[in-house]
């Protein structure tokens, strides 16, 4: 060849500086960041009577001596009877977990005992395959509808005055779920339950 | 002196893996970057345990704010677009084709339907301005001037069966709004929706 030895190829220093570029990229990363939204907000299906059907059969039903009405008055207050209201007295209790998910769990102890064991008995079968993940997930969701929706299992009237907020509509939602009811619904508040609130008002100031 | 040469240190640092890293983290975001919508309306969600996410498309939002003023919104342009032909054929709902093409681009909107379109002619901030201040905005639900009725009817006609409706509401509404809303929809037969709330844990 002509180069031999006396025209020495220069060595080129091959190595880019990434710098400027990993600044860049940096940039775009936290722009993307923040930008992004990855919590989707949840949510909660609920299904409201229709006003098409005469629920007069539903109705009497649920005025069985297993239904729970609860009343949602103002500033957070929450009242409630077990049974007949015209005959059961009603009680104030409060939200969360030492107010009305004490009375809901004692009433509805038989099948929350039941999902417990279903819940252990599908912890049991966590499988990594997406597959039977899915499967077993249907099967798990089926059977605690199942259980929601049984004899055992009492139901609950919600009463929301105009004076209760949002908040507290969804709260006591929430304990409907917690406590594993599976028959629930919204209904109208009307006079005769402020009348019922006014007495237990009344009877505990009395009382006091 | 000078046998002992201090050895030059090579200062450049390889940043080629680094910036492996990087693109992918950056592909990721991009990949799964959902801009967080403006929502000119500021509406606080109640918590709750419930852990079902919202459907991702073909959702129609009802907002109600603290103060009871409804708004609604629909998750794409195209919807709008259906839903604002819709209004103008059965609702007698009165827009140029210029108000139109404003108002697919809207984020939110809320006022009744004669104030829509000199509502559709401001700016935009003063547009949410308008939504945040005027005591007029909102789109009217009571039982005298029902039009959250005849706006869910439209997009329930313009978007099919399988429209998802949410309601996202402020968690100091008062139950007394909730069930003005609650009862249009009761009265145009949509039985079944969402109620948006953040997630809480269980106490």
């Amino acid at each position: 060849m002509a180069k031999t030895g006396n025209s020495k190829q220069k060595k080129m220093n091959a190595r880019v500086d990434f710098t400027p570029m990993v600044d860049m990229i940096m940039l775009l990363v936290t722009f993307f960041m923040l930008c992004t939204t990855l919590i989707k907000p949840q949510t909660m299906e609920i299904a409201m009577p229709s006003d098409v059907e005469t629920d007069a059969q539903n109705q009497t039903q649920v005025a069985a001596n297993k239904a729970i009405t609860v009343l949602l008055g103002g500033d957070n207050t929450l009242y409630y009877c077990i049974g007949n209201p015209t005959e059961a007295p009603f009680k104030k209790t409060t939200y969360g977990k030492d107010g009305i998910r004490q009375v809901l769990m004692k009433q509805n102890a038989e099948a929350l005992k039941k999902v417990q064991e279903l819940k252990d008995k599908f912890a049991l079968e966590q499988s990594s395959d997406p597959e039977t993940f899915k499967k077993n997930k249907e099967a798990f969701q089926a059977a605690l509808k199942e259980i929601k929706e049984g004899k055992e299992t009492p139901s609950v009237i919600i009463r929301p005055s105009d004076a209760a907020t949002y908040d507290n509509l969804m709260s006591i939602l929430d304990e409907m779920q917690i406590c594993s009811i599976g028959k629930y619904v919204i209904d109208k508040f009307t006079p005769t339950e402020q009348g019922y609130i006014d007495t237990v008002e009344g009877g505990g100031a009395a009382a006091q | 002196m000078g046998r002992f040469k201090v050895k030059k240190q090579d200062t450049f640092i390889d940043m080629t893996p680094m910036s492996d890293v990087m693109v992918l983290l950056l592909t990721f975001f991009m990949l799964t970057a959902t801009f967080v919508k403006d929502e000119p309306v500021k509406v606080v969600a109640p918590g709750s345990v419930s852990e079902i996410k919202i459907p991702e498309s073909n959702l129609l939002t009802i907002f109600v704010q603290k103060n009871g003023k409804v708004f609604m919104n629909m998750d794409s342009p195209k919807s709008m677009e259906r839903l604002a032909k819709e209004m103008k054929k059965s609702h007698g709902l009165r827009l140029t084709n210029e108000q139109t093409k404003e108002f697919i681009q809207v984020p939110m909107f809320g006022s009744s339907k004669s104030q829509l379109a000199s509502w559709l002619k401001l700016e935009s901030a003063e547009r949410n301005s308008y939504l945040n201040d005027n005591p007029k905005a909102g789109i009217p639900c009571d039982s005298i001037n029902d039009e959250l009725k005849d706006w869910v009817g439209a997009a329930r006609a313009a978007c099919g069966e399988d429209m998802g409706i949410a309601i996202k509401a402020d968690k100091n509404t008062s139950y007394a709004v909730i069930k003005k809303v609650m009862d249009s929809l009761r009265s145009i037969h949509e039985n079944r929706y969402n109620l948006i709330t953040a997630l809480k844990n269980e106490e």
